[in-house]
C-alpha cells in the first residue's frame, strides 16, 4: 500500500464523520431503533431518511468508484464482486436481524455506545466480538 | 399504523444519512474500501496489528471517537437502552455470528451494498430487516418482554 499514513488518517476522518452521522440520526439510541423496527406499535420511521440520505450520496460515490480502477490515494478499488444469492447471505441476515431486533444496535452504532461509555453497550460490543471471533475459529476449523 | 410523531425526526435523520453517506463516500474514493463496520471490525481482530490493517483500526478507532467529539462540539446523546444484560449478551452474539456469516449488516449491505444496486445485498438487506422487524413483534407484542 502507498501513502501509509494518509489511508490511516482518511479511515480514521470516515470513522469519524461516519459515527457522528450515527448520532445525528438518532441511530445510536437503541429505543428509537426499535420504535422504527416496531411497526405494530408507535411507529417511528426516521431511519428511512436515514438510508436515504446515506444512499442519495452513496449512489453518486459509487458511480464514481465504479469508473476507477485505483484509489485516489493509490492502491486497489476494493470493489465486491460476488453475486451469488445464496443460503449464506439469507440466513445470515436472519441471524443479525434476530439480534438486532433483540436490542436495537448493529455493529456501528454498537461502537458509538462503546465510545459513549454505555455500559450496556460494552456488553454488546463484548458479545458481538466474541460471535465474532467464535464464527472466525468454526470457519478455519472448518477449512480443509 | 400509528406513527410516533413525538419521536419523529425526519430532518436530522436525513442529515446523519448524509454525513454517513459522505464517510461511506471518503473510504471508497479516497482508500478503496467499502465502509462496511462489521466487516472491518472482524478483519481488524483477525488481521491484529500489521501494516495493511492500520486502516481498519484507524476506522474502528474514528467510530470509537465520534462520541466524545459531539459531546464537546454539540452535547449530550440520547441512548436509552431497555434491555438487560442476558439479552444484550444473546444480542451481541447473534449479531456477531449473523454479520460474520452473511458477510455484511446494516452499513455494509444496507448502505454501501443498496448504492452500488448488488441484488445480494438487497437480499441482505430485505432478510435481516424483516427479521428485525418480526423480532421486535415477537419480544414485544408476543413474549411482552
Amino acid at each position: 500500500m502507498k501513502k501509509p499514513l494518509l489511508h490511516i488518517l482518511f479511515a480514521f476522518s470516515s470513522g469519524i464523520i461516519f459515527g457522528l452521522g450515527l448520532i445525528l440520526a438518532g441511530m445510536s439510541n437503541p429505543a428509537k431503533v426499535l420504535a422504527f423496527l416496531d411497526i405494530a406499535g408507535l411507529w417511528d420511521p426516521s431511519l428511512m431518511f436515514v438510508m436515504g440520505g446515506a444512499i442519495g450520496v452513496g449512489i453518486v460515490a459509487f458511480a464514481f468508484a465504479k469508473k476507477r480502477t485505483t484509489a485516489i490515494l493509490g492502491g486497489v478499488m476494493h470493489l465486491p464482486t460476488k453475486q451469488d444469492i445464496d443460503q449464506r447471505i439469507i440466513l445470515g441476515g436472519i441471524l443479525f436481524g434476530i439480534g438486532w431486533g433483540i436490542a436495537g444496535i448493529c455493529p456501528g452504532p454498537g461502537l458509538v455506545l462503546l465510545g459513549a461509555g454505555s455500559k450496556q453497550g460494552i456488553i454488546f460490543v463484548l458479545a458481538m466480538l466474541i460471535g465474532i471471533t467464535v464464527y472466525s475459529v468454526i470457519s478455519i476449523a472448518k477449512k480443509p | 399504523m400509528n406513527i410516533d410523531l413525538s419521536h419523529f425526526t425526519p430532518y436530522a435523520s436525513f442529515a446523519g444519512g448524509i454525513l454517513i453517506g459522505i464517510a461511506a463516500a471518503i473510504l471508497i474514493l479516497f482508500n478503496g474500501r467499502i465502509a462496511g463496520v462489521s466487516g472491518i471490525l472482524g478483519q481488524a481482530l483477525n488481521g491484529g496489528i500489521v501494516r495493511d490493517n492500520l486502516w481498519r483500526i484507524a476506522f474502528v478507532m474514528g467510530i470509537i471517537a465520534a462520541p466524545a467529539l459531539w459531546q464537546i462540539w454539540v452535547g449530550e446523546i440520547e441512548i436509552n437502552i431497555e434491555t438487560n444484560a442476558l439479552w444484550l449478551i444473546i444480542a451481541g452474539l447473534f449479531v456477531g455470528v449473523g454479520t460474520s456469516y452473511g458477510s455484511g449488516c446494516t452499513s455494509g449491505h444496507g448502505i454501501c451494498g443498496l448504492s452500488r444496486f448488488s441484488m445480494r445485498s438487497v437480499i441482505a438487506t430485505l432478510s435481516f430487516m424483516l427479521t428485525g422487524m418480526v423480532t421486535v413483534y415477537m419480544m414485544r407484542h408476543v413474549l411482552g418482554a
